[in-house]
């Protein structure tokens, strides 16, 4: 395990000076994630706040190779970007021998919407690609209409909470599940406020052969109406409700819970948190946050009976 | 040793392709230009080809996986026809905007709706103004020696666009003919290996592609962009009498037929060239001086050529088969009455805009000989040149009140 200070020694390949909104989450997220590589990196980037805000020409805060073509197609780019690496390669014609790593980074409506073919694609090739989701859980960069990763009952500019309404009606998409069962060797799912866990998961993703996926939690203060100083602390919330378990699995199968809450708390401490939730709480909404709270629970007591024997002893 | 052989037209793109050894080749098949992957699939099966074929899910992440492979610098090569073109045509802008070399084979498909399967120009003409260069081939031979002149324009460092090399579905994709396929090491040797400028592949010197662009540098992007199209006028004439000086097949921007004592021309794109030119044979032993102006090279759009070679004939008729609904007429009509607009008005000649064979419509020789009884008698009693002219369809006309 590394400490703190050595990690912030080590070398960054995201600058300061990006344009991302103030208390955003995917800095930090970028910091542990590209540090976890002992290699070159090449990056795809998908189309949303990430890409918009880091690269406002002639300026650019990436310090590693980096290209953006389109909104659902990052992933299929590196396809791209790959396949001539594994050619020169085997031609003796790359400039120097060094090994590259190759990350796509995607927004959830980059990664759960428009761009799950391509991501389906290049996990049943086996190509060996870090796949790095940034989950806002809205189309932020647009202005913050609901993405598929929108969870049921939050107000976004598309399902506004009003008279008759209550916000989105339809549960979020299991995009882990789904990529899990596409087999591949490591799928993790983690939150910023544990660095050394989101750390380890981005080194063991980067050390994998073949397709590996890591679904990070990023809170939008913009679209969530939080504090700027609370993001960290709210992707802690998150995973001390279950609302964002913290776990791996490994060979689509072999399921390890990395983080479980002494003290589970309910979903209403969640809820009221942020301003696109609020309007749950009156009392004629009372069903849909009890059906939320099923819904964490069924999901939460699923993953920790799927655990792997082994890894629970 | 150059060898003559049979060959269809998606097997001489395949055989070109196979000889300019690319590193990728991002595959997702469409009918009916699928064959050009498949025996590129075949080759790399059996060894003799040393490239990386990806089965991509969809045509947009075919031609994604393009620019990343050209931004690796890598050498690539894909296919699409009619759907699957116009499913590309997002990124078919981020590929010519970001100036990457990249070239497409196309077996040209009518669009749907209805669902046809068969050869017209909507698929290409529909992707004229994604800024990439167009080729298009009256024959397999034509398709074989496009494709290798595609990559030394694409790749050229005064160019760096991309080129779709269109042949028509079936008619050429699947005829066969007589194609001389030159000897691998003169390829090589006419091509070289792709050196490009920047990759993402250097560590050493990071790049950031595809950044965000404010309204203080966007228009200046665009004019870099505008200016490769522009190069490429000269280093397609360059390329093709180069290759021409090789092979022994010179290349311009078109090719004309009979048209030099001409006083009436017809117009026309890729394989319907072919019966052109049987039916100005027929016409012209009937003392009918008629002749043809083939075009080759559609973006970027030789205006000033085609203008100084139309100069002087009493009419033309434009063949497009492609139909744009309330436009004045064809794509190639439009350009070319656009590029005549600036003659004397005593030397411009009459324009006449046909439409054919859409959905695989076959044009008959006998079509060619009333469309120039046609121009002929408007001309002569001075007619309006105005309206659309239909070609072997049952409803001839369309009411525009």
């Amino acid at each position: 395990m590394i400490t703190l200070k050595q990690l912030a020694s080590r070398e960054e390949w995201f600058s300061s000076g990006h344009t991302l909104c103030p208390g955003c989450s995917i800095p930090v997220i970028l910091k542990l994630v590209l540090g976890a590589s002992r290699n070159p990196l090449v990056i795809s980037n998908a189309t949303g706040c990430l890409q918009m805000g880091s690269t406002l020409f002639p300026h650019t805060a990436w310090k590693s190779n980096w290209i953006h073509t389109g909104y659902g197609n990052a992933s299929a780019t590196m396809s791209g970007v790959t396949a001539v690496y594994r050619s020169l390669k085997k031609k003796g014609r790359l400039m120097d021998e060094k090994e590259r790593k190759f990350l796509v980074i995607g927004g959830d409506g980059s990664t759960y919407d428009s761009g799950i073919s391509s991501i389906s694609g290049y996990m049943e090739r086996g190509e060996d690609i870090v796949y790095l989701c940034y989950d806002n859980q809205s189309m932020a960069h647009s202005g913050g209409q609901a993405s598929s990763a929108t969870p049921v009952g939050a107000s976004t500019t598309t399902t506004p909470a009003g008279t008759v309404l209550p916000g989105k009606l339809q549960t979020r998409k299991n995009i882990t599940a789904i990529i899990a069962a596409h087999r591949i060797p490591y799928v993790a799912q983690s939150a910023p406020w544990n660095w050394n866990d989101l750390l380890r998961k981005a080194e063991k993703a980067f050390e994998t052969k073949g397709p590996a996926y890591l679904n990070v939690l990023s809170p939008c203060p913009t679209h969530w109406n939080t504090d700027t100083d609370k993001s960290i602390e709210l992707s802690r919330l998150a995973a001390d409700t279950c609302v964002w378990p913290m776990f791996e699995i490994r060979g689509g199968t072999k399921i390890t819970v990395n983080y479980k809450p002494r003290h589970k708390l309910p979903v209403s401490e969640w809820l009221k948190s942020q301003d696109r939730f609020r309007h749950l709480l009156e009392k004629e909404n009372k069903w849909i946050v009890d059906k939320i709270q099923e819904e964490i629970d069924q999901n939460w007591d699923f993953l920790l009976s799927a655990q792997n024997e082994e890894e629970t002893k | 040793m150059r060898a003559n052989k049979v060959l269809d037209g998606n097997t001489a793109v395949s055989e070109a392709v196979r000889q300019l050894d690319p590193d990728v080749v991002m595959a997702y098949p469409s009918a009916p230009g699928a064959p050009m992957l498949e025996r590129l699939a075949m080759d790399i099966a059996n060894g003799s080809l040393d490239t990386e074929l990806v089965n991509m899910e969809s045509p947009q992440s075919a031609i994604s996986g393009c620019i990343g492979a050209s931004a690796a610098g890598g050498r690539v090569f894909s296919s699409a026809s009619s759907q699957e073109l116009a499913q590309m045509h997002e990124m078919l802008f981020i590929a010519s905007s970001l100036r990457l070399p990249i070239v497409i084979g196309i077996a040209d498909r009518a669009l749907s709706a209805p669902i046809n399967y068969y050869a017209d120009h909507s698929d290409a003409m529909a992707e004229r103004d994604c800024g990439w260069i167009q080729l298009f081939c009256e024959s397999p031979q034509e398709a074989y020696d496009n494709i290798i002149q595609a990559y030394k324009i694409s790749e050229h460092q005064d160019v760096k666009t991309p080129v779709m090399v269109a042949m028509d579905g079936w008619i050429t994709s699947h005829t066969m003919e007589n194609v001389s396929i030159e000897e691998p090491s003169e390829i090589t040797d006419f091509m070289g290996k792709r050196i490009p400028t920047y990759s993402l592949l250097n560590s050493t010197k990071p790049l950031t592609i595809g950044s965000f662009s404010s309204p203080n540098y966007y228009f200046e992007h665009k004019l870099n962009q505008f200016q490769g199209m522009e190069n490429s006028r000269k280093i397609i004439r360059e390329v093709g009498k180069e290759f021409g000086d090789r092979f022994g097949r010179y290349y311009g921007y078109f090719e004309t037929y009979k048209l030099d004592d001409a006083e009436y021309g017809i117009i026309i794109m890729s394989s319907a060239a072919g019966t052109a030119k049987e039916a100005i044979d027929r016409l012209r032993s009937r003392g009918e001086k008629v002749g043809l102006l083939k075009l080759r090279v559609f973006r970027p759009f030789p205006f000033q050529e085609i203008q100084e070679r139309l100069l002087g004939l009493k009419a033309i008729a434009i063949f497009d088969r492609n139909i744009v609904p309330g436009s004045q007429g064809g794509p190639l009509y439009n350009e070319i009455r656009s590029a005549m607009y600036f003659c004397e008005d005593n030397l411009r000649p009459k324009i006449f805009p046909y439409i054919f064979g859409l959905g695989g419509r076959e044009l008959n020789l006998s079509d060619i000989d009333n469309t120039i009884k046609e121009i002929k008698e408007k001309t002569e009693k001075v007619e309006s040149e105005n309206g659309f002219h239909f070609v072997n369809v049952r409803y001839r006309q369309v009411n525009n009140e």
